[in-house]
This record gives structure tokens, C-alpha cells and sequence, in this order.
């Protein structure tokens, strides 16, 4: 009796912020971070490890950063050709940020859009990554209690970044995979009447293009249709184009900053942008988020709150410099796009060849997997069950669609940027085994059918057959959690810092 | 303007206030020695500019740190990719390791309990999420550095009650003033969630006594309630009686492991003992596990870049230079800190005896018209549109009485600091500020119609603007 009085006790010392679990960390998705932290795969060291495939960064081109790096010392402040700029540098806390930073930023932003558009310095605002800027942008927009619609599947750190300290509502727009996840107006329209009936004011609406976890990219008439939808209720569109260059092969991406010059009468005051180099240069450490807004007033506010995860001077001045490296500018965009495009290639002709499905898309650093047709029934109990055989067994860490809330089970998001070509055949090479157990399992049970045999067998055996073992997963260890993603080393390099 | 949050749309960022009036006023025209030797002199800003040598020559002597190298093996891959909120383990522990040095080694930090955050401005904000609900109290000693207004309350709907201190005691913090603002916050209604104390203060530049910690610390034991120690200029103490720090007194209570000892949390940076502000560095440490588990999940909205912190893991767990800087860093801010002061009774202008910071708290009562705030500021005015100086009134620090103005000291070379001096001997030896020619009335009326913050008003929070304009 003692002991929960005290318990309780402490939880009215502390916030219910503190106390309560809207981090979102508590859910039962990590387990396979955890499976991953407790046996990561290393090609010498642990070749029968947990490959990670839960974690959406871009390593292919850090040696052309690392090379630029290398040949630039003036772009640090700490070497001899640069630190005559140390001491402006380390003071400089401006929440501006350095000039010549925004300019660079900004004229990233051009050659990420093809140079279709032109953004000004003056509306980049900082941040502390995409996740900080999120936080801003809805404290900015929205009071607690109010709402921004998602079109689903989303990100799953969205219900932390957009809620935990604002109070602020995520409602779902909820896409089907029978039209390849579009959003549809009718979607909107059903979603914004879900909020209705549930009192919740819709402040805005929230994409992310391209979409993670599908990679699409979203088509012009799209686009305008989601700008007159939004306009048209007088709501925010914050689009969030952290993978703006990560488009390969024939895909291409349109900004909604390109589209709103083609849509008369736009109310631009309504227009936001998120942006970060996590993706696009594989620099998620260096904590570079953007806000940038058409509304002056969003700019000056998000601006002041840009004190709260401003970048740090000393990052500001590399990137101003190496940005404003045009030439590598646009070598490593082009070699960026060209590697995602093999890597995606070796993942996707895999796939194909053991008959398994994704969902046809040309961007991200992901492909989202069609396994609906493994689940013994269409619940996400079933997705669940087959995860962890997947995660456990066939030591894959993948992100199931559950976890990005997709309304139907049985998809699921597999990283491929984050690994090189050795561990990519190992992967595959594990796919390969796994499908084969199956359908020899299903053989054994049943007779032998017409082609093709394996989708409707597997549909009943993988349980029985494969011996499962995995634990509950109620509960985490917080151990090695970040920001985005999850887990602080990634397969392919281990840091002994 | 229904567009926006009423956070967007409130003035709750303090950023009408005079204190960022003043920096207004300099950026149109600062002060250069030879291409605007006529410009305003920055006296506002609390920066240490007066040993980045130290650093400069250590970086010179360290090219590995600079070259993201460690072994001469290149681990710019793994620092572009490390967002772990936990922190790079080697700056953690440096951190620790130098937050004991600040306090003699009498006391010792487990970097487990320590959670990074961009800035002592993120760490104090996110600590408040983590102890108060929105409407809760904290109670804060007054003259208060004026940016709590904005990193304690604007985003997370907390309120500051003052705990008001008087220049009659030298501003110290009594065990009545602590009662009284806790009654205070209870006729209002507000839930008193704890204390948040800075130590050294700003913008008295002094270090808080043994007793007025005892008293803060039973004062939270008996209402168990927590205290915040923002120690962000513990590395600036420059001479007697030296600093001491609430964990010190926990562990000379033998109260360290206990309920109390939970409810005490550090908050401190590297901004103005290194003088680094640009690289957003800022710690909270903790013994409530809970509050460094739920303030390092919170940290992901503004961690500090990689690079920086591998940077200053490097500089930090030098030893040699951690020592050496210290001691030579504390030179430094007491000879500036004796220039100035000298300078100021020159000019027949007092000071509060102070130990530590990158300022003085000058006592300018006597130049006062009257015994008001709106004498204070027109004094403020004219020393900022007249004698061309950027210094801080102390209403803008919600100081009780009129007439104190913080002056910075550690941001500018030794010849613009004399060239200020100069500027305020003359304008105090030039015609007496309390006896006043009619035009110079009339000076004065109009100075006052141009552009006015409503801080005055905002100061007291039964006077808050309502949110929504």
C-alpha cells in the first residue's frame, strides 16, 4: 500500500507528458530493433545475425562525401585552412541561421527539384532534423485538441513528432492497395468527416512525398487535387519532401512548390514545406532540418522556435561550403540516384524471382513488400505472427505495415540503401531459403497442385511447419533507441566511438 | 488570423521585450573601431569572447579531431549516420568528467544520467515538459534571465511565479521570499511544481551561498516539489568565495540517493564557459530515471549534430587543456570584470560585489529621474540611443526595483570596453540626469513615443496579454 502511494506519488511529481507512453516507444514494433541489437548481423563476425532492414538511410555515396571532405579542409573550422573562422563560427548562434548556409540550402532544394522551382534563403528556417521540424510546424498550426489528417500507410514516427508535445490529433486518410495506396479525394473527404463527427477541428493536412514507406511519388493532377482540397476547406498542406532525391530510374518528382504555380489563386499562406539532408546525403547525425513555409508569419514564428534545435554553427559552415560545391552537387545527385537504382534493381529482381511482391515505385529507400498472400488469415494478428518469423527465424529486421497503420495486413517496408552488395545477396539468399521451406512444407501436406502451388499453400503451413520461437514482445529495452531510426550503428559500419 | 495556433499568434516568445529591443537597436548600428566608430557598443550580450585562442591553438595541435579521423581511421560514415538520442558515449563521459572539474572534483557525474540537448534554451524547455502540466508553477528567483519567459513557458503553457529578492540584501534568496511566492502562486491557483534557480546568476554575476542552497533544498523537501539548477555559468567563477553547486550540498547532507536528491536536476551547457554558443551544446542531468528517460526520447526534437559532439569529445577528454583553460579563462574574466567595474566608479557608478558571469549588475538608481520603471527605461533609451551602449534594464530581468542594469563585459576587445567607459564618463559628467532643461523634457517625451514594447505591462503575470489577439 506504501509502495504504491509513493509510485503514484511519483507520477504526480512529474508531467503527464513524462509519465505517459505518447513517446510512442512503448509499442510492441520494436521488438524487432531489439532482435537486431541483440544479434546484428556482421558479415565476419555474425554471419547468421539479424540483417537490418528497418532502417531507411541512404549509405550508398558516403565515400563521395567523405572524398569531398578530404579535398575541402577549408569547410571545417577546426583545420588549419579553416580555423580562422572559428571563433565567428562557435559564436554565432543566430537564429537566422549563417547566410551563405540558407543560400546553399536553398539552391539543394533547386537541383533536388530538377531546378523547376526557385526557393528563397529568406523563408529556410532550421531545425533539429525533420523530426524537429514537424514538432514546429504543428506547434505553429495547430492547438492541442486539433487535428491534421495522414494519408495512410504513414511514418510511424509522425505519432510522436506531430502529437506527443502538442496535443495535437492524427487522423487517418486511409489509402487501398486496390488503386496502389492513391490518395483519392474521396478519401480526403471521408477522413475530414470522420474529424468532423469526432470534434476534432482538421487543421491540416500532412504528405509525405516521395511516400514513406510506399516510395511513390505523387502525379501532377494529384498533387493540384490536394491543393485545391486543401485550400478550398482553407487548411494547411505540409508536404514533407525528405526523399525529394531519392527518385531513380524513370520516376520523377514534383514539388508541391512547382504545383502551386500552376493552380490560380493558390492561398499560399496555406503552403509548407518539411525538408532534411537525412535522406537525400545520408547525413542524418548532422541534424540539418528545414522548415520552409509561404506564410511570412509561419517563417517568423517557426523562426523563434527554431531556438529550441537550431543546427549547429559548425555543421551550418560544412554544408554551406560543400552545397555551394556545385560540380559535386550534382555529381553526387547523379551517382546517388544511379546506386539507389541498382540497389533497388539487385532487391526488387530478387524478389521477383521467388515470386514474391512489391508495390511498383521509383523512389525512397525502401520497397514496400507484398507478403498478404503468407498470412493465414487477413488479420494483422496474423501479419504480427509472421513478422516475427521473419524478424527471428528468417533474421530479417523489416518494418510491418501494421506499424506504418496500413489497413491491411500482410505489407511490410524493407530498407535496401543501408547496406552493401554482400549483405543485400545474403539477405536475398535468406529470402530464397525461406520461401522454398515453405513450399516444401506444403508439399509434404498436400498433394502436388497446378501451378502455381505456392501462394495457396503457404497460406496454411508456414506456422505448423517452422519452429517459432520469439518472445513476448510487450515490452523493450530503450537501450539503443533514436530519433527516426531506431538503432544508433547501422549493419554496414560499426562505430567504435 | 484563425490560421494559425494560438501559440503562433500570442507574444508568449518574450520578443517584444526590451532586452531584444536593445539588440535591434545595435544590429542597425553596431559599433566597429574604425568603420562605425560611432555605432552602438554591444553591452547586452552575455558571450565570452575572451578565450577561443586556448581552443584555437589546441585545435592546431589536434588535426584528428578536426579531420573527423580517430586512429588515422576516417569515421565520417559513422558520425553522418550516428542520431542515437543516448549521445556518442566518449562526449557523454567528457562531459561528465568536466562538469566534476567545474566543481573541484568534489562531486562526481555518471554520464548515464546525463541527457544531451541543443542549447541550455532546449534543456530547460524539455525539462519543463517533463516536471509540469501545463498551468503548473515554477518559481524563479527574480532578477530572472529574460529568455525563461520564452524557453520556461511559451510551449509548454507553464507559468513563472517570482520569488522576489531586493537589492537590500543583495538580491539573496530568503527563506520569507520563498514562502511568499509559494503562497502567491497558491492564490492564484497555479500548482507549484518547483524551483528554478541559476547558478551563478544571471544577471547578478553571483554565486549562490551554502545557505541559500540549504534553504532551497529543505524548502523542496518540505513541499516536495523540484529544483532546477541552471549551472550554465559555473566555469565563469573568477575569484572568492567560490562556487558551489546544490549537488555539493546533497552530498555534504548526506542526502544524495534519496527522494529529495530525485528531485534535483542540473541543467548546464557549453555556451558561455567555452564561449560556443553556435554549436547548440547543452546538458540536463538527472537522478529521476524517468526524467532521463522521457528527456532523452524528447531530445530527438533537437540533438546536437554529430559532428559536434565528436568534436568536443575530442577537446573535452584532453585533460591538459581542460585544466589549463579553466584556470586561464577565470584570468581573464576577472581582469575584464576589474576593468570594468574600475571603469564604472570612475563614472561615480556602483556594482553588486559579484564573483562570476560575463557581467555586472549596476546600480544605476541614483541616475533615475524617479523611483519608476518608466524613469528606468527612458534612462535605458538614452543610454542606448545616446550614449550608444546596449545594456540590459533589469525590468527586462523582472527586477522588483528600478534602476539596475546588467552590462556585459566578456564580448568585446579591451579597447572597446575602455571606449564604452568613456562614453558613460561623459554622459554622467556631462549634464546631471536629475535635474532636467525643459527641451531636454521635451527630448525625453518624444524618445518615449518611439517604438515601445508592452513589456512593461507583460511583466507581471496577473497582467499577461490574453493569448489570442
Amino acid at each position: 500500500m506504501v509502495a504504491l502511494t509513493a509510485a503514484k506519488q511519483d507520477q504526480n511529481l512529474l508531467s503527464r507528458m513524462a509519465a505517459g507512453d505518447g513517446h510512442g516507444e512503448n509499442s510492441a514494433y520494436f521488438d524487432g530493433w531489439k532482435a537486431y541489437e541483440e544479434n546484428p548481423f556482421h558479415p565476419i563476425d555474425r554471419p547468421d545475425g539479424v540483417i537490418q532492414m528497418g532502417l531507411a538511410e541512404n549509405q550508398l555515396c558516403g565515400d563521395l562525401m567523405r572524398k569531398w571532405i578530404l579535398e575541402h579542409p577549408e569547410a571545417s573550422i577546426c583545420t588549419a585552412e579553416g580555423v580562422n573562422h572559428f571563433s565567428d563560427i562557435a559564436i554565432f548562434q543566430d537564429y537566422h541561421g549563417l547566410p551563405e548556409f540558407r543560400q546553399a540550402v536553398a539552391k539543394f532544394m533547386e537541383k533536388t527539384r530538377n531546378n523547376k522551382v526557385k526557393f528563397d534563403p529568406d523563408r529556410i528556417v532550421m531545425s533539429g532534423g525533420a523530426t524537429g521540424a514537424h514538432e514546429t510546424v504543428a506547434f505553429c498550426l495547430a492547438n492541442p485538441g486539433d487535428g491534421f489528417l495522414v494519408p495512410t500507410p504513414y511514418y510511424p514516427g509522425f505519432d510522436r513528432d506531430l502529437r506527443w508535445r502538442t496535443g495535437v490529433n492524427l487522423v487517418p486518410v486511409t489509402c487501398h492497395s486496390s488503386n496502389g495506396f492513391k490518395i483519392t479525394v474521396e478519401a480526403l473527404e471521408a477522413a475530414y468527416e470522420n474529424a468532423r463527427v469526432s470534434n476534432i477541428p482538421v487543421k491540416g493536412l500532412l504528405i509525405t512525398n516521395p511516400s514513406n514507406p510506399l516510395g511513390t511519388t505523387l502525379d501532377r493532377d494529384c498533387l493540384k487535387s490536394l491543393v485545391k482540397f486543401t485550400n478550398d476547406k482553407r487548411i494547411h498542406l505540409i508536404a514533407d519532401e525528405i526523399y525529394a532525391a531519392t527518385t531513380f530510374g524513370e520516376s520523377e518528382f514534383i514539388s508541391v512548390a512547382e504545383v502551386i504555380e500552376e493552380v490560380p489563386d493558390c492561398n499560399r499562406d496555406l503552403i509548407h514545406i518539411v525538408y532534411s539532408l537525412s535522406k537525400d546525403m545520408g547525413l542524418p547525425g548532422l541534424r540539418v532540418g528545414i522548415v520552409y513555409s509561404y506564410n511570412d508569419r509561419v517563417v517568423q514564428i517557426a523562426r523563434k522556435m527554431s531556438s529550441f534545435g537550431l543546427v549547429s554553427s559548425q555543421t551550418q559552415h560544412l554544408i554551406a561550403k560543400m552545397l555551394s560545391d556545385d560540380d559535386f552537387v550534382d555529381e553526387f545527385i547523379r551517382k546517388s540516384k544511379l546506386r539507389l537504382a541498382a540497389r533497388h534493381a539487385e532487391l526488387t529482381t530478387g524478389l521477383d524471382g521467388l515470386g514474391i511482391g512489391w508495390l511498383k515505385a521509383g523512389a525512397g529507400l525502401f520497397i514496400w513488400m507484398d507478403l498478404r498472400n503468407l498470412l493465414k488469415t487477413a488479420t494483422f494478428d496474423s501479419e504480427m505472427e509472421l513478422w516475427r518469423v521473419i524478424v527471428h527465424k528468417v533474421k530479417l529486421n523489416v518494418s510491418p505495415g501494421g506499424s506504418c497503420h496500413c489497413n491491411e495486413p500482410g505489407w511490410f517496408r524493407v530498407c535496401f540503401a543501408n547496406m552493401d552488395h554482400k549483405t543485400m545477396e545474403t539477405a536475398l539468399e535468406r529470402i530464397r531459403v525461406f520461401t522454398s521451406q515453405l513450399e516444401e512444407e506444403s508439399l509434404k501436406l498436400t498433394k502436388p497442385m497446378a501451378a502455381p502451388p505456392m501462394v495457396a499453400k503457404k497460406k496454411m503451413c508456414w506456422q505448423s511447419s517452422l519452429r517459432l520461437s520469439f518472445k513476448d514482445t510487450r515490452r523493450f529495452d530503450e537501450g539503443f533507441f533514436s530519433p527516426r531510426s531506431p538503432v544508433p550503428q547501422s549493419p554496414l559500419v560499426r562505430a567504435q566511438i | 488570423m484563425g490560421l494559425l495556433s494560438r501559440k503562433a499568434t500570442c507574444n508568449a516568445h518574450g520578443q517584444d521585450s526590451s532586452y531584444f529591443l536593445g539588440w535591434e537597436e545595435y544590429e542597425k548600428n553596431p559599433y566597429d573601431d574604425i568603420k562605425n566608430p560611432d555605432g552602438i557598443i554591444q553591452m547586452g550580450l552575455a558571450e565570452n569572447q575572451l578565450s577561443f585562442d586556448i581552443i584555437e591553438s589546441w585545435l592546431a595541435k589536434n588535426p584528428e579531431a578536426a579531420n573527423f579521423e580517430r586512429e588515422g581511421q576516417s569515421i565520417f560514415r559513422e558520425l553522418a549516420l550516428f542520431q542515437d538520442y543516448h549521445g556518442l558515449p566518449s562526449f557523454k563521459n567528457a562531459m561528465a568528467d568536466f562538469m566534476s572539474e567545474n566543481r573541484g572534483n568534489r562531486v562526481s557525474f555518471d554520464p548515464k544520467k546525463l541527457v544531451l540537448t541543443a542549447g541550455a534554451t532546449s534543456a530547460n524547455e524539455t525539462l519543463m515538459f517533463c516536471l509540469a502540466d501545463p498551468g503548473d508553477a515554477f518559481l524563479l528567483p527574480t532578477p530572472y534571465y529574460p529568455g525563461f519567459d520564452r524557453d520556461l513557458k511559451w510551449r509548454t503553457g507553464a507559468e513563472i511565479v517570482p520569488i522576489q529578492c531586493t537589492g537590500a540584501n543583495g538580491f539573496r534568496i530568503t527563506k520569507s521570499a520563498l514562502e511568499e511566492a509559494y503562497e502567491q502562486a497558491q492564490k492564484l491557483n497555479l500548482k507549484v511544481k518547483g524551483v528554478l534557480i541559476t547558478n551563478p546568476s544571471n544577471p547578478l554575476g553571483t554565486t549562490a551561498t551554502r545557505t541559500e542552497l540549504n534553504h532551497l533544498i529543505d524548502f523542496v523537501s518540505r513541499k516536495n516539489i523540484h529544483l532546477i539548477s541552471d549551472e550554465i555559468y559555473s566555469g565563469t567563477v573568477f575569484t572568492s568565495p567560490g562556487f558551489i553547486s546544490v549537488v555539493e550540498v546533497l552530498k555534504e547532507k548526506k542526502l544524495e540517493n534519496t527522494d529529495v536528491s530525485k528531485r534535483v536536476h542540473i541543467v548546464y551547457s557549453l555556451s558561455k564557459d567555452l564561449g560556443l554558443p553556435g554549436f547548440r551544446v547543452g546538458v540536463i542531468y538527472s537522478n529521476d530515471d524517468i526524467v532521463v528517460a522521457a528527456a532523452t526520447k524528447m531530445s530527438s526534437f533537437g540533438l546536437i549534430s554529430s559532428q559536434t559532439q565528436y568534436l568536443l569529445s575530442a577537446l573535452l577528454s584532453d585533460k591538459n587543456f581542460t585544466k589549463n583553460y579553466l584556470k586561464e579563462n577565470q584570468i581573464r574574466l576577472k581582469n575584464r570584470h576589474t576593468k570594468l567595474v574600475s571603469g564604472l566608479e570612475a563614472a561615480g557608478i556602483e556594482c553588486l560585489k559579484s564573483n562570476a558571469g560575463l557581467f555586472c549588475w549596476v546600480d544605476m538608481r541614483h541616475m533615475l529621474r524617479s523611483n519608476t520603471f518608466e524613469a528606468e527605461i527612458e534612462l535605458w533609451k538614452k543610454i542606448v540611443y545616446d550614449v550608444k551602449l546596449n545594456i540590459s534594464p533589469g525590468s527586462s530581468c523582472h527586477c522588483n526595483e528600478p534602476g539596475w542594469f546588467r552590462v556585459c563585459f566578456a564580448n568585446m576587445s579591451e579597447e572597446t570596453l575602455k571606449v564604452a567607459l568613456n562614453r558613460l564618463k561623459m554622459f554622467v559628467d556631462g549634464p546631471s540626469s536629475t535635474t532636467r532643461s525643459r527641451s531636454e523634457h521635451q527630448r525625453l517625451k518624444s524618445l518615449r513615443k518611439m517604438k515601445v514594447s508592452n513589456w512593461v505591462f507583460r511583466l507581471s503575470f496577473q497582467d499577461r496579454e490574453p493569448e489570442e489577439r
